[in-house]
């Protein structure tokens, strides 16, 4: 017979099979219990945060940086809304957390009490699933179901809410390897069929390409290396999105950088004029396909993803494998090496003119920039910190805008879990907490968000975080002083109407970083840039560097609205191609 | 095709009513996750209709009825299929191969003269009478929804006071039952 344990205890006795390391937190009525409970134990620590949607991104960038799932508790009420762009945040770009509020007692459930809100309401549509506890004996099977649920099949955020009786009351721990969910049982190996099928589809292609996403990230560390062994065993292009920067090296001769509205001219074309495209863990966003009736007109399409639902929601395809990306590329390797053996070399010839190709397409070189004596460039300041940070083991987080798809483009990742940027949402305030998060799970490592000056004040109150925790993230400032992306859509699809897209009375970032105990700098002139950086790195605190950049510089190669792969533009020259129908689209 | 900010030029596919059911533990919040579902991803519920099937197991059957082009149907399958507490789905085209029944009572009330007209209609409808005072009757008619329709409207003349009806309910002719599908490709 076990021994009852409270629900606080139940909670942290779970939270511990789970081996969780932090916790991500801020604490208040309805958790009382639940903090008293963190007091009288060791082994979990607590990040206090400043704000709820610090401690939901910081879990994301925890989650993202170690593939281990993040972990947050909030109080009811306004703790739990100020999650909900967290957890809006993870749902979209598929991250494991695991989120625990509390809840007024269940007696006062339903009577409008003081910080209750319908928190399994709000959060259902943004979670992959939710529970509220209203039994104590149902509190540590629900909280090992959690966990199953958002690591498994396409990872997402799940939440808790427990009322405050419930983490009083006593009941029995009921440990995690009974656990079954009749439900809930995702498919894991791909169907051997389908992937024979997309075997003959790639022996037979002449003009093949490889798209990844972040599907590969979630199917572990082993994942990118199979990938490496699948691209160099067919001697394919591979294109990758947003999400999945990292999986395969940036600067190999087969990558042909990410695709999509700020992708690279040749990946862009490769993907309108190719013949095969084998979709590996990405979800054919609108940002991936533009204007979706000419995406890739002729192109068979194989798909291969965790989620059946992503199968031909947006894009009809030819073969559809479900999945986890790391067997199913396993099983496309022992097939290609048993029934083609030296397929590399013998397949060369029927794809050289598809590669001569590519590479006319990359002699226009998209991401080319011209840096002059004054001002600095962001796609500069991007490259000089990627050139002075390649040779350590670097983690970037961004925040949303321009310095986001710079980042993207003139960052080179070779190892995937070093990149962490809010894709699906697209939150602004993310990259900092998120950069917490990575420094926590890799402590010894370098962490930059690299930044706008906008964005970065959404959740600017996590530095105070950074400084008591001693987290010597970076935090790099693209400074234009303009929401530069807004600006950019105003000045090439709203006659140049700068409506409040400026940002007046900016903050003195080097005196901010000081009031908050960390260190600022400012760059202004491209000479002093690399030294400053230097400097940067040799800190061991929180840094912000204020990077005073050109103010009214756009973010090219760009697809507009509206428009296909092929018909994207590659700078100010090309501009007046955008259309009026384009303009109604977002 | 579905919605997306850059499908503003889709081809206008053909719009079809269909049945679709699932299979779910009966459970707090389920149906808001159900209806939520349909709501946030902008697709029509017509009716719905809910309740336990299997007690010893917990499971209630969710009968929606719906519209939209082939694609759309296979997504709301697919997106239900995604939300743990299903455990399967199925969809009925409205063709031979299935039954479809509604139940409506409907209430008539009026003069001598008028429940007397009422009433024919009724039986011709093959109308089961539930409840009857001078001033008034109650009826139950179970079938198809076309026949409900074409019921009500000609009885709307003829002192009908209130409807309700509970929205089709569907099942396969013949032996087969469906077969679980999560996790499968659709
Ligand atoms: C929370 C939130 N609000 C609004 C937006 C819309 N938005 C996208 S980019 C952007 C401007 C970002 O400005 P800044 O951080 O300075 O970055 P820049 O584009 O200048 O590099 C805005 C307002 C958003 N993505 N997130
Ligand atoms: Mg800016």
């Amino acid at each position: 017979m076990s021994t009852e344990l409270t629900g606080a205890e139940i909670v942290f006795k779970a939270l511990s099979d789970h081996k969780v390391e932090y916790i991500f937190g801020y604490p208040g009525g309805a958790v009382l219990p639940l903090y008293d409970q963190l007091f009288k134990q060791k082994e979990i620590k607590h990040i206090l945060v400043r704000h709820e949607q610090g401690a939901g991104h910081a879990a994301e960038g925890y989650a993202r940086s170690s593939g281990k799932p993040g972990v947050v508790l909030v109080t009811s009420g306004p703790g739990a809304t100020n999650m909900v762009t967290a957890l809006t945040d993870a749902y979209m770009d598929s991250i494991p957390l695991v989120c625990i509020t509390g809840q007024v007692p269940t007696h006062l459930i339903g009577t409008d009490a003081f910080q209750e809100c319908d928190t399994t309401g709000i959060t259902r549509p943004c979670t992959k699933h939710n529970w509220l506890v209203k039994d104590v004996n149902q509190l540590a099977e629900t909280i090992h179901k959690a966990f199953r649920i958002a690591t498994t099949g396409r990872p997402g955020p799940v939440l808790i809410d427990i009322p405050k009786d419930i983490q009083f009351k006593k009941g029995i721990y009921k440990s995690h390897e009974t656990i079954k969910i009749d439900s809930y049982q995702p498919s894991f190996k791909g169907d051997i069929h389908e992937i024979e099928k997309a075997i003959e589809l790639i022996a037979n292609s002449q003009k093949p390409i490889f798209y990844t996403g972040g599907g590969v990230v979630n199917a572990g560390a082993k994942a990118s290396d199979t990938l490496k062994e699948l691209i160099s065993l067919t001697g394919f292009p591979i294109t990758s999105t947003l999400q999945g920067l990292g999986c395969f090296p940036g600067e190999d001769s087969q990558f042909l950088g990410m695709l999509g509205m700020h992708g690279t001219y040749e990946a862009n074309h490769a993907m309108h004029d190719c013949d095969l495209m084998i979709n590996i863990g990405a979800r054919f966003d609108d940002r991936i396909t533009g204007m979706v009736s000419k995406f890739s007109p002729n192109s068979k399409k194989i798909h291969i993803d965790i989620d059946p639902s992503s199968i031909n929601k947006v894009v009809k395809v030819d073969v559809a494998i479900v999945g986890d990306a790391n067997s199913i590329m396993t099983s496309m390797i022992d097939i290609i090496k048993k029934k083609y053996p030296g397929f590399k070399n013998s397949n060369k010839e029927k794809i050289s003119n598809w590669w001569k190709q590519i590479e006319i397409w990359r002699e226009k070189k998209s991401l080319a920039f011209k840096q002059g004596p004054k001002t600095i460039l962001p796609q500069y300041a991007v490259h000089r910190l990627y050139e002075l940070t390649k040779n350590q083991d670097t983690f970037i987080t961004t925040e949303v805008g321009q310095h986001q798809m710079w980042a993207a483009q003139h960052y080179k990742f070779s190892k995937p879990n070093r990149w962490m940027t809010s894709g699906g949402l697209g939150t602004m305030g993310y990259g900092l907490p998120a950069a917490i998060g990575v420094q926590l799970a890799h402590p010894k490592k370098l962490v930059i968000d690299i930044a706008g000056e906008a964005s970065i004040l959404m959740n600017m109150q996590e530095l105070s975080t950074a400084v008591q925790y001693r987290l010597p993230v970076k935090i790099f400032i693209l400074n234009n002083e303009y929401m530069g992306m807004v600006r950019q859509w105003q000045e090439l699809l709203h006659e140049k109407n700068y409506s409040e897209s400026y940002s007046e009375a900016l903050p003195d970032f080097v005196k901010l970083a000081e009031a908050y105990g960390a260190v600022g700098m400012r760059a202004s002139k491209p000479e002093e840039l690399d030294e400053k950086i230097k400097q940067m790195i040799s800190v061991d605190k929180p840094v912000i560097f204020d990077c005073v950049v050109e103010k009214e510089e756009n973010c090219f190669p760009m697809i507009p609205s509206g428009k296909a792969h092929n018909e994207m533009i590659l700078g100010p020259e090309d501009e007046e191609t955008i259309s009026e129908e384009g303009k109604v689209l977002v | 095709m579905p919605k997306s900010a850059y499908s503003i030029d889709n081809v206008e596919e053909k719009i079809e009513r269909v049945i679709i059911v699932a299979w779910v533990d009966n459970e707090a919040g389920v149906l808001a996750r159900v209806s939520g579902l349909f709501s946030g991803r902008g697709y029509n519920i017509e009716s719905l209709a809910v309740a336990q099937v299997d007690e010893e197991k917990n499971i209630s059957r969710i009968t929606i009825s719906t519209n939209g082009s082939k694609p759309v149907i296979e997504q709301i399958k697919a997106q239900l299929l995604k939300l743990v507490p299903v455990h399967k789905v199925a969809d009925y085209k409205i063709d031979d191969t299935s039954i479809f029944k509604e139940l409506a009572l409907c209430k008539f009330k009026g003069n001598d003269d008028l429940l007397k007209k009422a009433e024919e209609i009724c039986i011709d409808f093959k109308a089961e009478f539930l409840d009857k005072t001078p001033q008034s009757f109650i009826v139950q008619i179970v079938n198809a929804r076309r026949e409900i329709d074409d019921f009500i409207k000609k009885a709307k003349p003829f002192g009908l006071a209130s409807i309700t009806r509970t929205g089709p309910l569907a099942m396969k002719k013949g032996s087969e039952t469906i077969q679980e599908n999560k996790g499968k490709v659709l």
